[in-house]
């Protein structure tokens, strides 16, 4: 007996050792290969987004290798992906980044999905200087840090809704507005809610009502019944996915009437699939949408990427995805214009970035922010039980007309 | 009018509250278990329904099947992991059940996702007031079948020979089973009964709130809280105070700010913890 758990031990060893050694030998920039790290969840309450990430990540790389990978210095490499499940968990996706960089010996990391996580990766990889072109962490504070190696292919996310009040105001013939806002307590919400706050300081618009929404709340009565009160123009909700579908939930079993209701992660929560029609005319921000202009020769055209990815993985592609395979675009750019695969040399050539690629424009700021690119807002309509996201704004690629004010809840069939 | 929408609506919400917390009150009666998985077998309850919604059948269905469901995978829980820990020390039944709660989680994020989900009752809403204070009738479908299945089980706590032999067991575990009662049994359909009224508020929850595989918490705290406040084997009590905290959130809510309202209903707990000085912590004793 004894013998035999010896022997078992000595032979997980064995595997463990060739596997460690295994993995080691694919690292940094080996034989033909570019190797980049990203923690990533899989499992935990990130994990579906996790996967959008991944997935994104996925098709971008196996699109580049197809069509020649990345030429430096004369020489073809593929890129090449080191995932490691961070369980949705800030402290093990830190550690995770650690090895990845440690162990693995990767100079070049991928963002995981979300702003905490990010926040808790970008002093690892700012410690060692890896360069880490993300794409799934909008928070401002990731932006205001002064990080060197940090690149967000995305808009930060005070500008989701700033949009909205700015065409509130529009609507209400350039007066100021009155604004009732809910927002959960967390880095992205809180950012988003900074960005409205500018908004109406900017326009002279009041804000009437400002509830912080707590994480594990999912009643969001006393909010409504206060707005119900207060007859504001404009009420702008966001604390992720369970946030938009609470609100919408209990707005339409409220009746709560307001002219304008704006609000973030709409498509993340397949708003107008789980609610249909109740969740007409609610007007949400987006990083992307399909039916924008944009082009590169790697995947063509939004739509284009849409299809591929609906072919590749049986579903749309949602905007975490579009902007998580941006960021392989950005780093192969990065590549080819250092030259070299001199870690400082790719992140200043990172710096230089400007290009337009199917999922919009990029250029980074000071802080390592995407600043090219405008957010977009969509609206849901309903034909008969469909319902879809029509781009409403800005208008340079507006499909449909912004629908305003809502109809009351009395009048709507 | 303000006032009267937050009490109805706290009314509403302490109702079902208090159902899950009827079914801690009564295995934490009979067995001396505080079931940290209870909000996860909730939300398990919960997705049954909306499993049930995703097929095409009325998810208010759900408060018939999925109860039938959850007896039974209480009972198997019982039989895998709680029999082993019942007459063990109350800290490892804590720990099992935590055990439990966290396997449960990645079983629900694994098979329904880490997507947040609702399903639609489309049972509309009832306007009061000239259309200030409003009811969703799914809120009040929810309370009414509450009110319902807590009456039911009064009764055949009362009447039938399994809830007298619950009953006595809860009083005395050593003359119950020297009187012949099969505590074993007991204890199982006991769990099996609370997993059961969890599969019912679940099925509410899934017409009423929202479900996610990571929620289940909050509701294992409100239910330990009621059952702190009203006592043990206590239904009125369990009822009253589980309106009470409904009523006490909303009014937090309304009157301190949304931010401040789990903040306060934790406030509220230890407040209550310390008034009441633990006089719950009574003698264990178990027989297998």
């Amino acid at each position: 007996m004894n013998k035999l758990v010896k022997l078992f031990i000595t032979s997980i060893s064995a595997i463990t050792l060739a596997l460690v050694s295994f993995t080691s030998s694919f690292a940094k920039v080996e034989g033909d290969y570019i190797v980049l790290g990203s923690a990533i969840s899989l499992t935990g309450k990130y994990s579906s987004n996790g996967v959008h990430t991944q997935n994104g990540y996925n098709m971008a790389v196996e699109r580049i290798n197809k069509m020649g990978g990345v030429e430096v210095q004369g020489k073809k490499y593929m890129f090449e992906i080191i995932y490691y499940d961070d369980e949705s968990n800030p402290k093990r996706a830190a550690q995770l980044a650690e090895r990845l960089i440690k162990q693995d010996g990767v100079h070049y990391m991928l963002g995981p999905y979300s702003s905490g996580l990010t926040k808790a990766i970008a002093p690892v990889t700012e410690k060692y200087k890896i360069p880490m072109v993300e794409a799934n962490g909008a928070s401002r504070s990731l932006f205001t840090k002064g990080y060197k190696y940090l690149f967000a292919v995305l808009s930060p996310a005070n500008q989701y809704l700033e949009v909205a009040i700015d065409l509130a105001v529009e609507k209400n013939g350039g007066k100021p507005v009155k604004i009732a806002q809910a927002f959960e307590q967390d880095a992205f919400s809180q950012d988003v809610r900074l960005g409205i706050l500018d908004a109406a300081k900017r326009t002279g618009s009041e804000i009437i009502i400002d509830d912080k929404l707590p994480k594990e709340l999912n009643d969001m009565a006393a909010t409504l019944a206060k707005v119900k009160a207060t007859k504001p123009d404009v009420l702008v909700v966001s604390g992720h996915t369970k946030g938009a579908l609470t609100a919408i939930r209990q707005i339409s079993e409220m009746k709560v009437d307001v002219p304008m209701l704006a609000m973030t992660h709409c498509d993340a929560a397949k708003l107008s699939k789980q609610h249909g029609k109740k969740s007409e005319y609610a007007l949400c921000a987006s990083q992307w949408h399909k039916n924008l202009s944009y082009k590169d020769k790697f995947f063509g055209s939004g739509k284009k990427y849409a299809k591929d990815f609906q072919k590749e993985f049986g579903y749309d592609p949602p905007y975490q995805s579009a902007e998580s395979s941006a960021a392989l675009l950005v780093f192969k750019d990065a590549f080819e214009r250092a030259n070299s695969f001199d870690r400082d040399a790719v992140r200043d050539a990172l710096v230089d970035t400007e290009m337009q690629t199917f999922y919009g424009n990029i250029k980074f700021g000071p802080g390592g922010q995407n600043v090219a690119k405008p957010m977009i807002l969509f609206q849901v309509r309903c034909k008969g039980d469909e319902c879809e996201n029509k781009v409403v704004a800005p208008t340079k690629w507006a499909s449909d007309k912004f629908y305003h004010p809502i109809p009351k809840w009395s009048e709507r069939s | 009018m303000l006032m009267v929408q937050a009490s109805l609506d706290g009314i509403l919400l302490g109702i079902l509250f208090a159902l899950i917390a009827y079914g801690m009150a009564l295995q934490w009666g009979v067995m001396n278990i505080i079931n940290i998985a209870q909000g996860d077998l909730v939300i398990l309850g919960g997705y049954i329904a909306y499993t049930m919604y995703l097929v095409g059948i009325h998810p208010a269905w759900g408060v018939i099947v999925s109860p039938i469901i959850m007896y039974f995978v209480g009972v198997l829980l019982y039989k895998l992991v709680i029999n082993k820990v019942v007459d063990r020390d109350l800290f490892i039944s804590i720990l099992a059940t935590f055990g439990i709660a966290i396997v449960f989680q990645q079983l629900m994020n694994f098979i329904f996702g880490a997507d947040v989900v609702v399903a639609q009752s489309e049972y509309g809403t009832t306007m009061l007031f000239d259309n200030s204070v409003t009811l969703p009738n799914s809120k009040i479908f929810s309370a009414f079948i509450s009110v319902l299945y807590a009456v039911a089980l009064v009764v055949y706590m009362k009447k039938s020979r399994l809830g007298r032999a619950i009953r006595a067991t809860a009083q005395n575990a050593r003359a119950a089973k020297i009187l012949g009662v099969d505590t074993e049994k007991v204890y199982a359909a006991t769990f099996g009964i609370n997993a059961a009224l969890c599969g019912i508020a679940g099925a509410l929850i899934s017409i009423t709130l929202t479900l996610h595989p990571y929620v289940g918490l909050p509701y294992t705290v409100r239910s330990f809280m009621i059952v702190i406040v009203a006592g043990l084997g206590n239904l009125p009590a369990v009822a009253l105070s589980g309106m009470g905290l409904g009523l006490f959130e909303e009014f937090a809510d309304y009157i301190l700010g949304t931010e401040f309202r789990i903040g306060a209903v934790f406030m509220l707990l230890v407040f209550i913890l310390v008034y009441r000085r633990f006089k719950l912590s009574k003698k264990r004793e178990y027989l297998k």
